[in-house]
């Protein structure tokens, strides 16, 4: 048997294409103390009373010893990273341009572009007979629809990308690598991009547009404006968060279709199960596996076990999502699944803030594919996955078939 | 057995949320048989909660308040009659035009109506109005477009203070009168009843709380005014009465059934009393015209107007009606309500009248966004939130799980210093509205039971 530690195997890279069988074993061991002194709970009720109890932080400055931190203090933290009130005013400050009771129309106002963005990208296959999902669709599709949410000039694209991926990459904890290069990269990304995206900013300041940014910049509410660094950091958090997810949501949906080609064919007979077909992928593959940055402020009891003051706790959410005391049949994939309250979007007062987008783009992105490829096949089963043990997919999906047969008809 | 319960006949005594949740889950649980709903207003299901918010507001017309079916439910409907008796031993409901429906089982959910205005000459001046029905809501509406120069309402419940709010926000000018010390206290307490009368005045409204209304004024039948117990007297042009709910049981007098002004009660599992305490295996009720035994609350009866809990009792009706004993679910749900007023979210879970104390929890009065907890004898019965509401999830473990009072430290936006103070529930008799949430003793029995009209 092993001597790695629980967590440790599930970071693991060799872990990436199916590390539910280390949640199984995680489930197995309750509330789960590792070596290092971290606890990691994947049990789906302990979870839900993790992620609605107040004494849990969300700010790892909570964190008693100071090497587990790991974040550098260089500009303010995000608002999925502070606790309330903070995250409450920051939260809501934001979310006064992206959905109700403000901004009701905003995202019902992105339908039509989303389906025409999906439909240029599956016209773009035509005559191809072997695709990358990834690249091909499930990255340009809501880089594109972000863009255009927030105002984000599309040519600026890959510098972006650049900067997330090195952002990313720092929330990863492979033991065999140097976390601090890691950490000192996505430092450094993080201005960068937070002097980009003031800049930009700064010209809507002078010339607003129809976009977020300009709505934020210009916001006149009886709760104030964010400041230039909340206003920076919220940028880059949206920007990220925008886009980052969503590619793993419809890649890892798509490759759990193509392996169940009876469950694709049936969404393609009822496309009316999209909605409930999307909330079962968000439940059986989840594109954040975990919440690596939860820590208890006093001792919390759960599961029978006290969680200390001031240690990290992993919530494994991908877990809870195949917990068979909450879910009947829970390894199994049902697009038609009720009662279906996943985690794939976490839950209390920090639940996915573009929730909305993400479900409404990957049920256009999803039947977009379904009615444009033509009898796809997975040219390799595992595909090779990105590194992250947290944010969760595939790096490429290989397709081939006749992928665009039927496309843009 | 069980397939003789997923046929036969049912009838549905009332047409609005609960009756209709019910319909559906008649029909998601297999139950193949007649099916027929009886309502006495001439519409289909509605939502009623927009009627004192977004209606009056103008944002929704009363029309589009319609509640969305879930499903297909294949049934006979009767609307626009009311049931007007019950006849147990042939097992019929007897409606107003005459006609005899009869039935295997039956529910009852014929709800709840406006209390009127007890002088009938005073309640008939043109002015003068309730709401409790998408109707209500419309002509209401009307007359705030109208822009009368003055709407006095009468009772600080949810509904009064939620109209008051509406009325401020379209920029009228809103007097509001309230017997008890302050509005919303009779469902929340001294500590939030102190909060939403701050916060009504900072919006404006002429908030008179210890009076009464003595009188509604009146020349050539249009409404003129009020004198209030205190001698004052208000000039307005519109009168919303706002005194709460009677509930619609008196079509049941006869019956032998346990059914009186508190409501019709049964068990846990929705089956109704007859008036001996003895349990009905035919008779079910659900929603706001139900008593029912919580045993978090020691097993008393509650009388809930909630729209939740008219879902959830409605599902739960319906399983045990086309269900055999053993498969039968008990009604265990933590009660809850929302409301939207004067800009905020107030949420409640638990029963906050069953309770001697309460402390803020989490943020403050002065921030407007707060969570408050509410204990009886050590132990956590209801919280509310205020802007907050993603909070009320772990409260309610904590309620469910009988966590002691008052809640632990830790929480990121605890205030400095939580006091813990008495709760300040008053006698629901000295407020003008009644109460929404009622806790009506142990005994399933109308003659047992002590009803005491409004003074």
């Amino acid at each position: 048997m092993s001597t790695e530690t629980l967590l440790e195997r599930i970071n693991a890279y060799a872990s990436r294409p199916d590390p539910y069988p280390l949640y199984t074993e995680l489930r197995e061991h309750g509330v789960a103390r590792q070596d290092d002194g971290s606890y990691l709970v994947g049990t789906y009720h302990e979870i839900a009373a993790l992620l609605h109890d107040p004494r849990i932080s969300s700010d790892v400055r909570h964190r008693t010893h100071p090497d587990l931190r790991d974040r550098p203090e260089d500009l303010p933290p995000s608002f999925i990273a502070v606790d309330d009130p903070e995250h409450d005013r920051l939260r809501r400050l934001a979310m006064r341009h992206f959905g109700p009771p403000h901004s009701p129309g905003r995202i019902d106002a992105l339908h039509d572009d989303i389906v025409d963005v999906a439909r240029e990208l599956v016209d773009g296959l035509r005559g191809r007979d072997r695709i990358d999902l990834v690249d091909d669709f499930a990255y340009p599709l809501p880089v594109t629809v972000i863009c255009r949410l927030l105002g984000v000039p599309r040519e600026d694209m890959p510098e972006i990308r650049g900067w997330t991926n090195t952002i990313i990459a720092s929330l990863d904890r492979s033991p065999d690598e140097d976390p601090d290069g890691r950490l000192r990269a996505a430092a450094q990304a993080r201005v960068s991009m937070a002097g980009y995206l003031g800049a930009l900013a700064q010209r809507r300041r002078e010339r607003p547009a129809d976009d977020m940014i300009s709505a934020l910049v210009h916001d006149d509410g009886p709760e104030g404006r964010l400041t230039e660094p909340e206003l920076t950091t919220t940028l880059t958090l949206l920007t990220i968060a925008g886009h980052e997810t969503t590619v793993n949501l419809i890649t890892n949906g798509m490759l759990t279709l193509l392996r169940r080609p009876e469950a694709l064919e049936r969404l393609r007979r009822e496309p009316e199960l999209m909605p409930s077909a999307v909330e079962e992928l968000l439940r059986y593959e989840p594109p954040v596996q975990m919440l690596p940055q939860r820590t208890p402020l006093t001792d919390v009891e759960v599961g029978g076990v006290t969680i200390p003051q001031g240690v990290p706790l992993f919530l494994v959410l991908a877990s809870g999502n195949r917990d068979p005391l909450r879910f009947e049949d829970a390894d199994h994939f049902d697009p038609a699944r009720r009662d279906n309250q996943h985690f794939g979007f976490g839950s209390g007062v920090h639940n996915c803030f573009g929730a909305p987008l993400a479900r409404l783009e990957t049920q256009v992105a999803l039947t977009a594919l379904l009615h444009g490829l033509d009898a796809p096949h997975l040219v390799e089963d595992p595909p090779p996955y990105r590194h992250s043990p947290i944010l969760r997919g595939p790096r490429h999906l290989l397709v081939t078939g006749d992928v665009a047969a039927g496309a843009g008809a | 057995m069980s397939d003789d319960l997923k046929s036969g006949r049912i009838v549905i005594v009332g047409a609005s949320l609960a009756g209709l949740r019910a319909a559906e889950t008649l029909r998601d649980e297999g139950f193949t048989g007649d099916l027929t709903l009886v309502g006495d207003e001439p519409h289909p299901p509605y939502d009623r909660p927009p009627l004192s918010k977004q209606v009056l507001l103008g944002r929704v017309p009363a029309a589009d308040v319609g509640l969305p079916a879930r499903r297909p439910v294949d049934a006979r409907w009767k609307l626009g009659v009311r049931a007007s008796g019950l006849d147990p031993a042939t097992k019929e409901v007897l409606l107003r035009n005459g006609e005899r429906l009869p039935f295997d089982r039956l529910l009852i959910a014929t709800g709840t109506r406006a209390r009127p205005w007890p002088h009938p000459e005073e309640a008939r001046l043109d002015g003068v109005l309730t709401v409790r029905t998408v109707d209500d809501a419309h002509r209401l509406a009307e007359r705030l477009d109208a822009g009368p120069r003055r709407v006095l309402v009468i009772g600080a419940g949810f509904t009064g203070s939620e109209i008051a709010s509406a009325c401020r926000e379209r920029g009228l000018a809103v007097t509001v009168a309230e017997r008890g010390p302050a509005p919303l206290v009779g469902a929340l307490g001294g500590t939030l009843g102190a909060f939403a009368a701050r916060l009504q005045r900072a919006h404006g409204v002429d908030l008179r709380c210890g009076v009464t209304v003595t009188s509604l004024t009146g020349d050539a039948g249009r409404l003129t005014g009020a004198e209030l117990s205190d001698g004052s007297r208000i000039d307005a042009d519109v009168a919303v009465v706002a005194l709460g709910a009677v509930r619609n049981t008196e079509w049941l007098a006869d019956t032998g059934l346990a059914a009186g002004p508190r409501g019709v009660a049964c068990d846990a599992g929705c089956r109704a009393f007859d008036m001996y305490g003895i349990v009905t295996d035919d008779v079910f009720v659900a929603g706001d015209v139900a008593r029912f035994p919580h045993p978090l609350f020691e097993y008393q009866m509650l009388a809930l107007e909630h729209w939740g809990n008219a879902v959830e009792q409605a599902e739960v009706a319906a399983h045990n009606m086309v269900n055999p004993g053993p498969r039968r679910r008990p009604h265990l749900a933590v009660p809850a309500f929302w409301s939207s007023q004067f800009g905020l979210n107030i949420k409640s879970v638990g029963v906050p009248t069953f309770s001697d104390q309460v402390t803020v929890a989490q943020g403050s009065v002065e921030e407007g966004r707060l969570v408050v907890v509410y204990g009886y004898r050590g132990r956590i019965t209801a919280a509310v939130s205020v802007n907050r509401a993603k909070w009320l999830e772990h409260y309610r473990h904590l309620i469910e799980t009988a966590a002691p009072f008052p809640p632990e430290p830790g929480a990121a936006d605890r205030p400095a210093s939580p006091k813990v103070v008495p709760s300040d529930v008053p006698d629901p008799r000295v407020l003008s509205h009644g109460p929404t949430v009622a806790l009506t003793g142990h005994l399933p029995d109308r003659r047992l039971a002590v009803v005491r009209p409004m003074a």
